[in-house]
């Protein structure tokens, strides 16, 4: 994880708010879209003069009381799907999104399959079954003495 | 548990070996404009040159034109003027400048300097204009066709090669319409 | 003539790795003992050569040898020597030698510290190793040689380091993510082995175990290391970006966790034995695969690394080889591999299968996050991205989940746990954290947080889980000193490493929860006042480094009118390259940081300036090393030292 060739100041310009509310929204919004020049850098920390412009816009824009929606999609109409960090839910992302959820629920289905046959067999060995089979326990033992002989 | 299971670990990585081998060919910076295909934004702003001349859309609908977005700020526009002069040589498509977050004594110095390629220039001190286009740094050219609509656009210097395909794109219009 | 030197060893080691792929390979599978028994001797060779060629390349750095284009690319005569000496690391070329290094490294230590392993299995384990040895280094040696020279003519001086990498975290950090990337080709080495000689019993998981869980470690520690260096370098104060740079140490990380937990089982009860091969093969696979994505340019981060696509073409091929050809293998060879035990609905195998789905699932979906740009891209669908929120909204809830069955499994035995029992461990943690949970956002907060709640509990249910289940461990008994004596350090792994998970998870919930943070423009004599604490601005003056000029704050912090902190935050101008950079201070403390960053000079004499109060924040890297050092634990238990000496093997 090396760092290189990438801006190198953190991104601080001072914008009064009125209101906290907006505040918030304002660094929420900065937080969640991209910025369109730079490596991989949400407009917030991105010290690149268009993520400057971006983040004038958004301020001018909740001043305006432009709804969170609103400013996104003036954002996705000039810049595209790119310069959303949270892609929305559309059919080319549906495996994105419910893929996870997906693959939980076939890992637990595996599980269950796998706890049914295993159970299967321990009804059939009772109790009475050693935690390592009878031939891998020996050759560990055997193993470990030869082991434990060259020491001494 | 069926053997034909134990191929899926392997499919699946042949899957992504092949995506992975295609992403190899893939610039992953290169973002393609979201106005493609759609209209040039509606603007009204100043000329460059004549500062009380207002500039619309009307100013250039009704053949395909060149939007070039430069300033003297940006190193490589000047590299990419030499190109943008060589176009304009050939008279076969008219260049128009989006002068982009400058100052306007700089930018007249500049045309002066280098030569004018543009049959004008928008005064875009804000970047306004440049924020409704998508830009996102300059140099930037954009391909209109006569209806406004935009339908290519290059990000960063303009070359001789670049300018063979815009031909060829321009040319492909024409010959739909025939 | 000494990077002449430093390219001959590496061709040697090159000759020297092809030899230990083929020839114990060939006796293992011919039962051959003398062709067998060169391995070690071969593991010795490539090493020390490999040792030479990094001297060689370090002495280069230490005399300012700028003929050689890597060290004119990456160094430069003003630099301090500790910085000089790290930049052998600090770019393309010379981060694969050291890639080569540690792995020629762990081949050497196994070599020497499993003299318990039979001969073919320990021939065909180096054998493995010399292979993966080969593909690196005819990578070196064929795209990215360090050796270089610019010749005839040679730049006077050098281009220096990138700023950021002037740090004390490039010493640290590189080596240690390393040692865990390229450990895991331990593990797989041995799946590989079990494959092929179609054995694999309870001495298999015993060998493999220790070495496993020190890769983790260090692979753990190496992304702790990371996330504290960019957290106080980078000067936003963020700690994790969901960068594909990051996700790629992620992922074979969470693989590796599930292995850990996967290899216990096996060791302990012989299950699972198929899985664990597989998942041996992942988490080395994911490594592979992380050193792609950061360095052929597929994917854009802000740590990137100088990219190529030819270089890029190179590591797919060794990817396409040593995955495609260990899978291959696998889907040959496991049926032969046979689970024997059995166990019941509600027993420690079940739950470790449990950890191992939602792990995998994890570690999927980061990979699903990472690539999928990539994904819609190639098909031509356009350009998205993906980023924090989507990793946020997806990767927490599993999380959260998985953290509910590890308490679980702390209180369940092996084979079979009656449901009664379980219950009666369960009842009281389960009411403790979630009433502390439900009163914590109130205490600390301003009211009701369903995040903090979540959090909270979740982090107390993991340790009151523990800590009833080793309270319970001195029930009947009359010493404790004994009972402390006697447990297995295994045991006591187990308990630190969880604890540090839910460390972690409070130490994440606490500070994206009440973090406070204000951009001001502020001129000297002015105040601030964030989270009770005042920032009082004392104006800046010039202060000169050894390769650069910096403007350095003053910045006087008051908590209730008692000075707390002195804070110095600089922008700096880095000589050479002309860079700019902000080099943020912190007051760190166990239950909060506050972070000064310096941003521009504005109009009159102002400054632009970021404060952060970042509570417990600390405690996401405590958490981080607790695990690593649980991983440790377990591998100095008694048990394995029988059969490997392993402390020794950090050597590497």
């Amino acid at each position: 994880m090396l760092l290189s060739s990438f801006l190198l100041s953190a991104a601080i310009d001072v914008y009064k708010f009125d209101d906290p509310e907006k505040e918030k929204r304002f660094h929420q919004l900065a937080f969640e879209l991209r910025c369109p020049k730079c490596q991989n850098q949400n407009i917030a920390d991105s010290n690149a003069e268009i993520a400057q412009d971006l983040r004038t816009k958004i301020y001018q824009m909740l001043n305006a009381d432009k709804n969170d929606n609103e400013i996104v999609d003036y954002m996705v109409e000039r810049y595209g799907d790119f310069v959303l960090y949270e892609p929305r839910v559309k059919p080319q992302t549906y495996l994105l999104w419910y893929g996870p959820g997906l693959f939980l629920l076939l890992g637990l289905v595996v599980v269950v399959l796998i706890i049914r046959s295993r159970k299967k067999a321990y009804n059939d060995t009772h109790n009475h079954e050693p935690s390592l089979s009878n031939s891998e326990a020996k050759a560990l033992d055997a193993l470990l003495k030869t082991k434990q002989g060259k020491k001494q | 548990m069926p053997r034909v299971l134990l191929f899926i670990p392997l499919l699946l990585f042949i899957i992504l070996a092949g995506f992975l081998w295609k992403g190899l060919s893939i610039d992953p910076r290169e973002l393609p404009s979201a106005l493609i295909d759609k209209p040039f934004p509606e603007f009204s702003l100043a000329s460059l040159q004549q500062p009380d001349r207002i500039l619309t859309k009307q100013d250039f609908l009704g053949q395909p034109v060149i939007v070039n977005v430069w300033a003297t700020w940006c190193p490589s526009c000047r590299q990419e003027h030499e190109q943008l002069l060589v176009i304009d040589q050939t008279g076969e498509i008219p260049i128009i400048g989006l002068n982009y977050k400058d100052e306007r004594d700089l930018a007249l110095q500049w045309l002066q300097q280098l030569g004018n390629p543009y049959q004008f220039n928008i005064f875009d001190e804000q970047g306004m204009l440049g924020l409704d286009l998508g830009v996102y740094g300059a140099p930037e050219t954009y391909l209109l066709d006569a209806q406004g609509i935009v339908r290519h656009r290059y990000v960063g210097v303009l070359t001789a090669q670049d300018w063979q395909e815009l031909k060829l794109m321009i040319k492909g219009w024409d010959s739909v319409k025939n | 003539m000494i990077p002449e030197i430093g390219e001959f060893a590496l061709i040697i080691a090159f000759f020297l790795s092809v030899v230990l792929a083929l020839v114990p390979m060939y006796g293992a599978s011919t039962a051959n003992d003398m062709w067998m028994s060169y391995a070690k001797p071969l593991a010795m060779g490539q090493f020390l050569f490999v040792i030479i060629s990094f001297v060689c390349l370090g002495y280069a750095f230490s005399q300012d040898d700028f003929s050689v284009v890597y060290v004119a690319q990456h160094s430069n005569s003003q630099m301090p020597i500790q910085f000089k000496l790290s930049a052998i690391w600090g770019g393309h070329e010379g981060s694969l030698l050291l890639w080569a290094l540690i792995l020629t490294g762990w081949t050497f230590a196994v070599s020497r510290f499993s003299k318990a392993l039979p001969l073919d299995m320990l021939a065909r384990v180096l054998s493995v190793m010399g292979i993966v040895a080969t593909g690196f280094i005819s990578f070196l040696l064929i795209t990215s040689s360090p050796f270089a020279r610019y010749l005839p003519r040679f730049p006077a001086d050098g281009a220096d380091l990138n700023p950021l990498l002037q740090d004390f975290g490039l010493i640290v950090h590189p080596p240690m993510l390393y040692m865990g990337y390229v450990g895991f080709s331990v593990a797989f080495a041995f799946a590989i082995a079990a494959l092929l000689s179609g054995r694999m019993d309870a001495a298999w998981a015993r060998w493999a175990r220790p070495w496993t869980n020190i890769a983790w470690a260090f692979l753990g520690m190496g992304i702790t290391l990371g996330s504290w260096w960019a957290y106080y370098e980078l000067g936003w104060g963020g700690w994790w970006f969901w960068d594909p740079v990051e996700n790629a140490s992620l992922m074979p990380w969470l693989v590796g966790t599930a292995l850990v937990h996967s290899l216990a089982a096996t060791e302990k009860r012989g299950v699972f034995k198929s899985w664990t091969l597989l998942l041996a093969i992942f988490a080395f696979s994911l490594s592979l695969l992380g050193t792609f994505l950061v360095r052929s340019g597929v994917l854009t981060s802000v740590h990137a690394f100088a990219s190529d696509p030819e270089r890029g073409f190179f590591i797919l091929m060794l990817l396409a080889v040593t995955m495609g050809g260990s899978l291959t293998l696998y889907a040959l060879k496991a049926p032969n591999v046979k689970s024997e035990s059995s166990f019941s609905w509600l027993s420690r195998e079940v739950l470790l299968l449990v950890n191992n789905v939602f792990l995998t699932v994890m570690a999927i979906t980061v990979l699903l996050g990472t690539l999928y740009p990539l994904l819609i891209d190639a098909l031509g669908q356009g350009k998205i991205s993906v980023g924090p929120p989507y990793f946020n909204a997806v990767f927490v809830p599993i999380m959260c989940t998985m953290a509910l069955a590890m308490g679980v499994s702390i209180a369940v035995r092996w084979r079979e746990t009656t449901l009664q029992s379980v219950l009666n461990k369960l009842w009281k943690p389960a009411v403790l954290s979630i009433l502390i949970g439900l009163g914590f956002p109130f205490i600390y907060g301003n009211g009701f947080d369903a995040r903090v709640f979540l959090g909270i509990s979740v982090g107390l249910w993991i340790i009151s889980t523990v800590g009833t289940e080793f309270i319970g461990k001195f029930r009947n008994t009359q010493s404790i000193t004994n009972r402390l004596r006697q447990l297995p350090l295994s045991y006591y792994g187990m308990m630190v490493a969880h604890v540090g998970v839910a460390v972690t998870a409070i130490g994440i919930t606490l500070v994206t929860s009440y973090s406070e943070e204000r951009d001001m423009s502020m001129h000297k004599g002015d105040t601030v006042e964030i989270a009770g604490y005042q920032f009082t601005f004392q104006g800046t003056h010039v202060v000169k480094g050894a390769n650069y000029m910096a403007d350095q704050a003053t910045i006087e912090v008051v908590e209730d009118g008692q000075p707390v902190a002195t804070l110095r935050p600089e922008k700096r101008r880095y000589n050479v390259k002309n860079a700019m950079m902000t080099e943020a201070d912190i007051d760190a403390s166990l239950f909060r940081d506050l972070y000064v960053a310096l941003g521009e000079p504005l109009e009159q004499g102002a400054w632009a300036v970021r404060m952060h109060y970042k509570p417990y924040v600390r405690w996401l890297w405590l958490g981080g090393i607790l695990m690593a050092l649980g991983g440790l634990l377990t591998v100095a238990d008694k048990r394995y030292r029988q059969s490997s000496p392993n402390q020794e093997a950090t050597h590497a």
